[in-house]
């Protein structure tokens, strides 16, 4: 009888879950005798989110997924599914139809560990295929009809960038897989690296093939650990293999890769500033033209692809451009992994095909809203992008209707904001974090990220005055023209694109100075409703600053002179007597 | 060739000729702060953007190549605009202390501001909090002042391969500063200057000394007698609107009396003995093979202390002779002294030099207290003299010529040239050949080793020798120079050259860092021009014909590297840590 596997992945992620379910299972194999029969394997990523213990069970006739699994289901499930063959009705996952599985086809499929699993599942026939029968011209031209664009964000020919760099001359050329990812809540390329590492390396090893390099560079940030260890492993294993190397599956054709790890700077992930922080330089952009095509790493040729644009490459060279160019729209073909985030019920990687409206993403497979609130707006391309309003969520997601929007397809962030996210309070936060990450070379970026974050300050202070909008769109239009990279080039995009949908909530903080979504803590007002107040004095008690006085017989008032906003009465309160507004 | 339009007007240029210098063609000037003629783009201000016609894009004009039928607009009102925008946000982390400034009326920063007629402040004020460092004792770097362009880094690592100065922190926190952020004076800096000839504002300036002199002209106890480089002759009329080049020795004589100096000579005359000091030095090694060879010029302090921290190792090969002013310093306070029966200790030699290192090498060591006080008191920069003249309300243009005070201060036309890159070779070879020929050579110039070209050699015959020169300027050529000599070494073979000149700085000491601002490799040329044109039109070109410098010998010195010039006129080199901590 074969092997069977058992995948688990606990994707229920409050923190008080420290439930051991590797030792469960293995104990009910053992107590049923199957421990030769079964193997279990704990997976960082299954591709279903939210749905407290997934297992996966394969190697039986039909594979079978339970969710929702609680310990006491364990033994049932060894002593039917796994001994016998039988399907559990009750724990079985119903995955929604919306989404298509390229890039992540092999997530929570495989133990990415192991080199066999990816083999088991075609990993690898594409190089094979590409080294033995194609040129490199062909390879290109198989990526032509596809119609496969850069992931990472401009969404760049890939056939093209190829193109150009194989057309470079040099003796000596390189491709980079760009694995700083560092939008905030962003986490597509962990998944995949984590996930499914050896389609990532194929598709470098295709690459190289492609435009005529022998070296290979993955830029990993070193905040994501597991995701290095597994490539690191996955190489080794390659190498062991025969399938990195020298004289590789027979051909001549020899390519070698090495990890580098990105210091933490979200700029590296800019291919100029990556080409520098590889060659051991402060991580800075330079000017483009030369583009790394021309005149890249060590001032040779270099193609820079992103982790999920790589990932696309053995399949489009297995399954052909033709079955791929049908998935998406005209102009934006295949997949896209986003990470769904923010106020949405089911949070997780999804992968859906180019095309697909926001409202289903939400709705069909993120199972709408986490709370009675409405949808205000989705935010995509992480602090690079814009904010996308409730009005335009019939849109279908490719790269020019998100531009057209303001926003961008960026590397595949996507938050859904209810009405309790105050639009200068996010604007503020993803401007912020651009502040944060500039490099500093260039005044645009490094200044004038700096005065429009001021500006936003003393807006949601409540210090902002009319004149203050203007003063946003001036800088920004600075910013987005004579920035040097696209880090300050896009910064302003979160605010012109609130100011653009949400002016009203800026003139509610600059004008009525009031917060709508009670967000901005200095617009707050709070106050004791006296007919609530059962005069418990907890409040006066609990005030860190002393703003409530008063006695049983007069009541107790908040001086909002002294009151800073802490919200700690609000929150001491147990008869609801504390207004905040 | 590039043909192109440039605001309609056709421009034809060389390909890889920037869309900035290719705008200069039809009389247009893209406004730079970070762009200088002798460093590579550095793409930090953002003021040079400009358009492509039918483009919203901006593309900045310093680092992007005009190409074949490209449509530029250089200035329009969207443009300008976001220019001016710029130019605001720099302003707004930047000082208003203009009037207090060094660079006050020849900052790059403050025309711009007033060719774009900026009156107001548009934007918060946010300046750095940190303090300057004059630790050097010779430049000061002000980061409060400084607008982050660059040039200073790219000088220092790039132009003279120092490394003492980079950028540190990122974003809004970015500042310039020697690596661990120490100060200046622990850090590898040779005080070259060039930082703070290249700097577009008051960032880094030379640390001004004019009151030290001021005081000592004022101080009736004091002999002042001042000394004027071969370079500042040629310089210092750019200050007051003479055309580049001209030379201006007699009215700097003349002025300098005007000043209240009770004697003026001049370095060239150092210069003269100077050469008779090396170029015995160079026979002495070269025919008597006493000292290792090739024989290294000592002259430029920078270049010394560069040697000193970076390559010790060729501490054996450097001439011990002393540098001009050091010597008119030191014989000035014992021949002069004792002729005209002054007592040394009122003595206050202050020497007017193109450069900054020099300040540095006037307490470098004991060598430098040969006459028993400090030889030279005070070195100021062609800088700071131009602003003493203009404090002391002196009409500098219509001033009438004068003479040098007599025994240090007639110079050969071998004198002068020290001042151009080249010109030290050149003068010890006119009188080397004389040493070992018994007459002078024919023609004197030798224009192989004249000129901009980084490293220049040449192939000399004297007396049935071969002698193989080198000449290096800009300390970013000098590594290959002195690999070539190492390698040479390692290998046994035959020395690649019997004499080597560097200049720290490019140009030679007429590019220096103590120079009028706004340098370029045109300027340098002009400056040389003018100083091998003094040289051209001088009666005695050659140094051992100096009838002054023949009586210092008979009268006072005895011969040269005799028991008195030994102690008097050489000095030692020792090795110097990189980091002083």
């Amino acid at each position: 009888m074969e092997q069977k596997l058992i995948f688990i992945k606990d994707t229920d992620n409050s923190q008080d879950r420290i439930n051991d379910f590797y030792a469960f299972f293995l104990n009910a194999l053992k107590e049923n005798k199957l421990d030769q029969a079964a193997q279990v394997v704990r997976v960082a990523d299954i591709g279903i989110y939210d749905k407290g213990l997934v297992v996966k069970i394969s190697g039986g006739a039909n594979e079978i997924i339970y969710a929702f699994v609680q310990e006491a289901n364990i033994n049932d499930i060894v002593c039917r599914s796994v001994k016998e063959d039988k399907i559990i009705p009750e724990l079985l996952f119903k995955d929604s139809p919306k989404q298509l599985r390229i890039v992540l086809r092999n997530c929570g499929q495989i133990d990415p560990e192991n080199i066999d699993e990816y083999i088991a599942c075609d990993g690898y026939q594409a190089l094979e295929k590409v080294v033995n029968q194609l040129t490199p011209e062909q390879v290109i031209e198989e990526l032509k009809k596809s119609g496969l664009r850069g992931r990472g964000g401009a969404g760049f020919p890939t056939w093209l960038k190829w193109n150009l760099t194989r057309q470079a001359k040099d003796i000596q050329k390189y491709v980079i897989c760009n694995a700083d990812e560092g939008d905030p809540g962003a986490y597509m390329d962990r998944g995949v690296l984590e996930g499914d590492p050896h389609s990532v390396i194929e598709g470098l090893a295709i690459a190289g093939y492609a435009i005529g390099a022998n070296k290979g560079y993955f830029y990993v940030r070193a905040e994501y650990p597991l995701a290095v260890e597994r490539v690191e492993k996955a190489i080794k294993q390659a190498y062991d293999r025969g399938l990195l190397g020298k004289n590789i599956l027979g051909s001549d054709f020899n390519f070698d890769i090495d990890i580098r790890l990105g210091a933490g700077a979200f700029v590296c992930g800019e291919e100029t500033a990556l080409i520098a922080s590889i060659e051991g330089r402060r991580g800075t952009p330079r000017p483009r033209p030369p583009y790394p095509s021309i005149k890249g790493l060590w001032d040779r040729p270099t193609a820079i692809n992103n982790v999920e644009t790589l990932a696309n490459i053995a399949v489009i060279i297995l399954k052909g451009a033709s079955w791929y160019s049908a998935i998406g729209t005209e102009k934006s073909k295949g997949t896209k992994v986003f990470a769904l985030t923010g106020k949405v019920k089911n949070s997780g990687l999804v992968e859906v095909p180019m095309g697909i409206t926001l409202r289903e993403i939400v709705f069909d497979i993120g199972g709408g809203m986490i709370s009675d609130k409405e949808i205000k707006a989705v935010q995509t391309g992480g602090p690079s992008g814009g904010v996308i309003p409730k009005e335009f969520l019939d849109t279908p997601v490719d790269y020019e209707n998100l531009q057209k929007l303001g926003s961008i397809m960026g590397s595949g962030g996507m938050i859904v904001m209810d009405e309790s996210d105050c639009m200068v309070d996010i604007a503020k936060f993803y401007l912020g974090f651009c502040v944060d990450e500039s490099c500093g070379k260039c005044v645009p970026c490094r200044i004038g990220g700096y005065q429009m974050l001021s500006v936003l300050g003393a807006i949601s202070e409540g210090q902002g005055k009319l004149e203050d909008l203007d003063k946003l769109q001036r800088i920004a239009l600075a910013m987005q023209k004579a920035s040097l990279c696209a880090l300050g080039q896009t910064a302003p995009n979160p605010v012109v694109s609130t100011l653009k949908y949400f002016a009203q909530e800026y003139h509610d903080h600059i004008v009525n100075k009031k917060c709508r979504s009670h967000k901005c803590k200095h617009l707050l007002n709070y106050s004791i409703n006296q007919d609530k107040c059962k005069r418990c004095k907890v409040c006066a008690i609990n005030c860190p600053v002393k703003a409530i006085t008063g006695d049983k017989e007069k009541g107790f008032f908040i001086d909002p002179k002294i009151c800073v906003r802490c919200g700690k009465c609000f929150d001491v309160c147990k008869f609801n007597a504390i207004a905040k507004e | 060739m590039v043909r192109a339009k440039i605001n309609n007007m056709p421009v034809t240029v060389d390909e890889g000729t920037s869309i900035l210098d290719a705008a200069k063609q039809v009389q247009v000037k893209i406004p730079t702060l970070c762009k200088h003629p002798d460093l590579p783009p550095g793409a930090g201000c953002g003021l040079c953007i400009v358009k492509i016609k039918g483009s919203p894009k901006m593309l900045r004009a310093c680092c992007t190549p005009l190409e074949e039928n490209m449509d530029i607009i250089t200035h329009d009102p969207e443009i300008v605009s976001v220019r001016r925008t710029v130019l605001e946000l720099i302003l707004s982390n930047h000082p208003n202390d203009c009037l207090q400034c060094g660079r006050n009326n020849n900052c790059e920063l403050q025309s711009l501001v007033a060719d774009f007629g900026i009156r107001e402040e548009s934007f918060q004020k946010f300046l750095p909090d940190c303090v300057k460092d004059d630790s050097t004792r010779t430049i000061v770097l002000d980061p409060q002042k400084c607008i982050r362009c660059g040039r200073c880094v790219k000088v220092c690592q790039e132009m003279q391969n120092v490394w003492a100065l980079s950028f540190l922190e990122r974003g809004f926190s970015t500042r310039i500063s020697p690596a661990g952020d120490i100060k200046l004076a622990d850090s590898p800096c040779i005080r070259c200057g060039q930082c703070s000839n290249h700097c577009p504002t008051g960032a880094i300036v030379e640390l001004d000394e004019t009151a030290k002199v001021w005081d000592a002209l004022r101080n009736e106890d004091k002999y002042c007698v001042v000394q004027i480089a071969p370079a500042v002759r040629v310089a210092i009329g750019e200050a007051f609107g003479y055309p580049i080049g001209t030379n201006l020795t007699k009215k700097l004589y003349a002025l300098l009396r005007r000043l209240g100096f009770k004697a003026v000579f001049d370095t060239n005359f150092g210069a003269d003995v100077t050469i008779m000091e090396e170029g015995s030095e160079f026979i002495q090694r070269f025919a008597h093979g006493k000292g290792s060879l090739p024989l290294i010029t000592s002259c430029c302090p920078g270049w010394v202390d560069f040697m000193e921290k970076f390559h010790p190792d060729m501490i054996d090969h450097f001439s011990s002779c002393k540098s001009p002013h050091e010597i008119v310093g030191v014989l000035s306070k014992t021949y002069y002294a004792q002729k005209k029966n002054i007592d040394p200790k009122k003595i206050y030699m202050v020497s007017i030099m193109p450069c900054t290192a020099k300040k540095n090498e006037i307490i470098r060591g004991e060598e430098m207290y040969a006459s028993g006080s400090q030889d030279v008191d005070v070195a100021l920069t062609t800088r700071e003299l131009a602003r003493m003249i203009k404090q002391a309300g002196i009409d500098f243009v219509n001033l009438p010529d004068e003479e040098p005070d007599q025994m240090l201060g007639d110079y050969t036309g071998a004198g002068v040239i020290f001042g151009a890159t080249g010109g030290v070779m050149e003068a010890a070879l006119r009188t080397a050949y004389y040493l070992l020929n018994g007459k002078n050579m024919d023609k004197l110039e030798l224009n192989s080793i004249r000129g901009l070209d980084g490293v220049k050699v040449a192939e000399v015959p004297i007396n049935g020798h071969k002698i193989r020169v080198a000449v290096a300027h800009g300390l970013n050529h000098v590594e290959y120079v002195l690999d070539q000599i190492r390698q040479a070494e390692k290998n046994g073979r035959e020395l690649p050259y019997h004499f080597i000149e560097v200049m720290a700085c490019l140009g030679g000491c007429v590019g220096g860092g103590g120079q009028p601002y706004g340098v370029t490799d045109e300027l340098r040329l002009k400056r040389a021009a003018g100083i091998y044109q003094d040289d051209q039109g001088k009666e005695k070109r050659c140094s051992h014909e100096n009838p002054f410098v023949q009586q210092l010998y008979r009268e006072f010195l005895g011969k040269p590297l005799g028991e008195k010039s030994e102690h008097l006129l050489h000095t030692h080199y020792r090795a110097l840590p990189v980091y002083v901590k």
